[in-house]
């Protein structure tokens, strides 16, 4: 019945996918849950990968699946001018077809990321690929250009040098995007099928690069977007604002998660905060420095709340209180924001091995699965696969049909 | 029962209007359907006709490319997208399809150094992906091609060769290719590594002129910038310029005094050379003389915020500060007239404490649109 209630939930918030696929950055819901089962658990350069593609250039985007196929961006390029929006068969991982853009936004960045640095968000019929340069992309399944936007041209004070990266994300007809920069911050919510704003609102001029998340309250659904200073949420369709929580020293990378109520926020400690029913400024329930994550999102799964630092600690706490559970030392650093299903936790690291934690066992490590390639971008989990992408190749794990 | 039949009226005539339409749209030219997107505007105005538009576009024929191709020549850089995708699907398509591609249109395309260098390297990976000889009977011609991208690939080859000629211990020839192909290449990557290689064999390459690096300026500062109100506010040398006055700046009188950066990259580092301030502004003047009226490109790179003048007209504002600094960061592009021709930059530096926020300083090169020095 909680799956059906799920599948309903994600019908109503993105379209017409389906429970089982992963159609935005760590899925469905945003949160880097999956509800399948059977997921891999050992894997290795040459056992238990169904498919290895290799890629023509570089991106720290996550893929994404929807319907049967899988989308992924990178860049190529002397100076990363090249975008590549490319579409696979997620059962064979053939090419099926690849549509390639010229940057029309400045391609600066600090060299850990690149221009391909947002995942895409897909709502099964359109794919929208947002890139670093703010070049805006919306194809069909096959491949057809519906609409295309430089958002650069449109605000010229919304990029910045270190490269942006917040993943745009899709609620009903709205497709959004978190251009939050030292300038013109904002966040768009862009009609999804013509391209057009439905709303803009400016945001504080501090840079930082987290996506935003959808979160539920009541019977509705919130858009909330973190800044340095603030977390706040709004109305996804009008994009008015609903309540604000003000606080110095938020995390400018990893995304907010939502509990069944509380809201579970990084920053310099992790803090835990409950709206009210109202639009009053929510309620502190507890903040805690060791839950601090660093650029990897930190995950709320099967009544527990997980964060990974920037050494490689994986802390385990009581999303009730924030009581520290357990902590596990793992090999680091991650960039990839860990994702969860099946009773695991799959954590990657930037060498490419993932960490398979089972949250049920004392055990704890289930297995530690090397590919021996670079990984910044957070896994995705669809159809009882896992799909991963590298600096050079997407690999798909898990050989059950 | 007649409400019956007036709704079935009017779905037959929306269906008739949409097949109709649909007709109409299908009978139109690469040219005019191209002229369609060309209207789209800020904000995704335009965007619902542009849609229809490329979508007719992208079912097109492998016989259409060659108009497209065309239509793609003077389109700015987001119509350009737009068509882009239309290309890309119908000559995907045909490949898949094993259909022809036009070849001969193709190549004609790219030879012709009128056309635009982006869509020339479009049409040339489309033609050598279907003609497997394209590669080596065109690139070698390139090396000083107006398509950075194609040059690129000429200045990797050639470069290739004549590490070959010194590997074989002709000196002389060697060295008179790697020469050659160093004052191809536009690339920073291929510029660099081939002077690395110049230095290897004792030669002193020239990055200084390669680039176009402004190492002389007239500079003055510091003014005000606190809270970062100084990006937006107007100072005596944004007015005018007046090498000789006195202005009033952040703590005294301030005065243009000359400045020549040993750096061969042309960096100006003005804590060094005005002093160690915070929330402040300076400026720096440059003269250049010019035979002839031409298009150039002014290439920046700053961890500050800068605003650009050429000639008293603004043609760079960059508002971010403390986000790296490379060169060729920013790029304005502006006409330099004929005779003598200013350059204006102000480098806002504000009042950020941490470590890796206290540079201020700037570069500039100024080139032609292939990024060789001038």
């Amino acid at each position: 019945m909680k799956s059906i209630v799920a599948a309903v939930m994600i019908f109503a918030s993105t379209g017409s996918v389906l429970a089982s696929e992963w159609p935005q950055w760590r899925g469905a819901e945003g949160f880097g849950i999956s509800g399948d089962r059977d997921l891999p658990v050992r894997w290795t350069e040459d056992e238990g990968i169904r498919w290895k593609i290799d890629l023509p250039g570089r991106g720290v985007s996550s893929p994404i699946i929807a319907g049967s196929r899988v989308y992924l961006t990178a860049c190529t390029g002397a100076n990363q001018d090249r975008l590549h929006v490319l579409c696979f068969d997620a059962s064979s991982g053939k090419q099926l077809w690849e549509r390639q853009f010229w940057a029309t936004g400045l391609t600066g960045c600090h060299p850990k990321t690149c221009m391909a640095a947002p995942t895409p968000a897909s709502d099964g019929e359109r794919v929208y690929a947002l890139f670093a340069t703010c070049d805006l992309v919306c194809l069909d399944k096959d491949g057809t250009l519906v609409w295309y936007r430089s958002l650069q041209r449109d605000y010229p004070n919304i990029t910045n040098q270190v490269g942006m990266a917040a993943s745009p994300i899709l609620h009903k007809n709205t497709l959004i995007a978190s251009l939050e920069t030292d300038s013109d911050s904002c966040a768009l919510g862009i009609d999804k099928f013509t391209g057009l704003n439905r709303w803009r609102i400016a945001r504080v001029p501090n840079v930082n690069w987290v996506t935003p998340v959808l979160a539920r309250r009541g019977s509705g659904i919130e858009l909330l977007l973190q800044s340095r200073t603030d977390i706040s949420a709004y109305d996804p369709e009008t994009g008015d604002q609903r309540w604000q929580h003000r606080a110095d020293g938020l995390d400018m990378i990893s995304s907010p998660v939502a509990g069944n109520g509380p809201i579970f926020v990084p920053a310099g400690k992790m803090i835990a905060i409950r709206p009210g029913k109202s639009d009053e400024a929510p309620q502190v329930l507890w903040d805690s420095p060791k839950l601090r994550p660093t650029t990897a999102s930190p995950i709320h799964f099967d009544g527990r709340l997980y964060a990974v630092n920037s050494v490689g600690v994986l802390t385990c706490a009581d999303p009730a209180d924030g009581e520290i559970l357990w902590q596990e030392r793992l090999k680091g650093p991650f960039s990839a924001s860990p994702v969860a299903g099946d009773d695991k936790l799959y954590l990657v690291n930037e060498e490419g091995t993932t960490t398979v934690i089972d949250t049920k066992s004392e055990a704890r490590v289930l297995a530690t699965n090397p590919l021996g390639e670079t990984i910044l971008g957070s896994p995705a989990i669809s159809n009882g696969r896992i799909y991963l992408r590298s600096d050079k190749h997407l690999f798909c794990i898990g050989v059950s049909n | 029962m007649h409400r019956h039949i007036s709704f079935r009226c009017v779905l037959t005539l929306v269906a008739l209007l949409f097949a109709f339409s649909r007709l109409a749209w299908s009978a139109e030219d690469v040219a005019t359907l191209a002229a369609r997107i060309k209207e789209v505007g800020k904000e995704g105005k335009g965007n619902q006709v542009a849609s229809r538009a490329s979508r007719e576009l992208s079912r097109r024929g492998a016989e259409d490319l060659p108009d497209l191709l065309l239509a793609l020549n003077d389109a700015d850089p987001v119509v350009a997208n737009w068509l882009r995708a239309a290309v890309d699907q119908i000559a995907e398509r045909a490949v898949a399809n094993r259909k022809d591609l036009p070849a001969k249109k193709l190549e004609a395309f790219v030879l012709d150094r009128r056309n635009s260098g982006p869509v020339r390297r479009l049409a040339f990976e489309w033609l050598a992906r279907v003609d497997a000889t394209a590669t080596n009977r065109l690139i070698p011609g390139m090396l000083d091609d107006p398509s950075v991208e194609l040059r690129r690939d000429a200045v990797a080859r050639t470069w290739a060769d004549a590490q070959k000629v010194l590997d074989g211990g002709d000196r002389p020839a060697g060295l008179a290719a790697l020469q050659k192909v160093f004052w191809s290449a536009r690339d920073r990557d291929q510029v660099l590594d081939i002077a690395k290689r110049l230095e290897a064999l004792d030669e002193k390459p020239d990055l200084t002129r390669h680039f176009g690096c402004i190492q002389n300026w007239q500079l003055i500062g510091p003014f005000d910038n606190s809270d970062k109100a100084g990006f937006d506010d107007v100072f005596p040398p944004e007015k005018q310029i007046e090498l000789e006055a006195e202005h009033a700046g952040k703590e005294s009188n301030v005065r243009w005094f000359e400045h020549t950066t040993a750096d061969q990259f042309g960096v100006v580092d003005l804590n060094k050379v005005i002093g160690k301030h915070m929330g402040v502004t300076a400026f720096g003047l440059s003269r250049l003389d010019a035979r002839e009226e031409r298009v150039i490109q002014i290439r920046v790179g700053s961890p500050n915020a800068v605003k650009v003048w050429l000639n008293g007209t603004l043609v760079l504002r960059v508002d971010e500060y403390h986000h790296g600094m490379n060169m060729d960061q920013y790029i304005a592009t502006g006409k330099l007239k004929t005779g003598r021709n200013t350059i204006l930059i102000k480098i806002c530096q504000n009042e950020q404490k941490e470590d890796w926020a206290q540079n201020w300083m700037f570069q500039v090169r100024v080139c032609d649109l292939t990024g060789g020095g001038l």
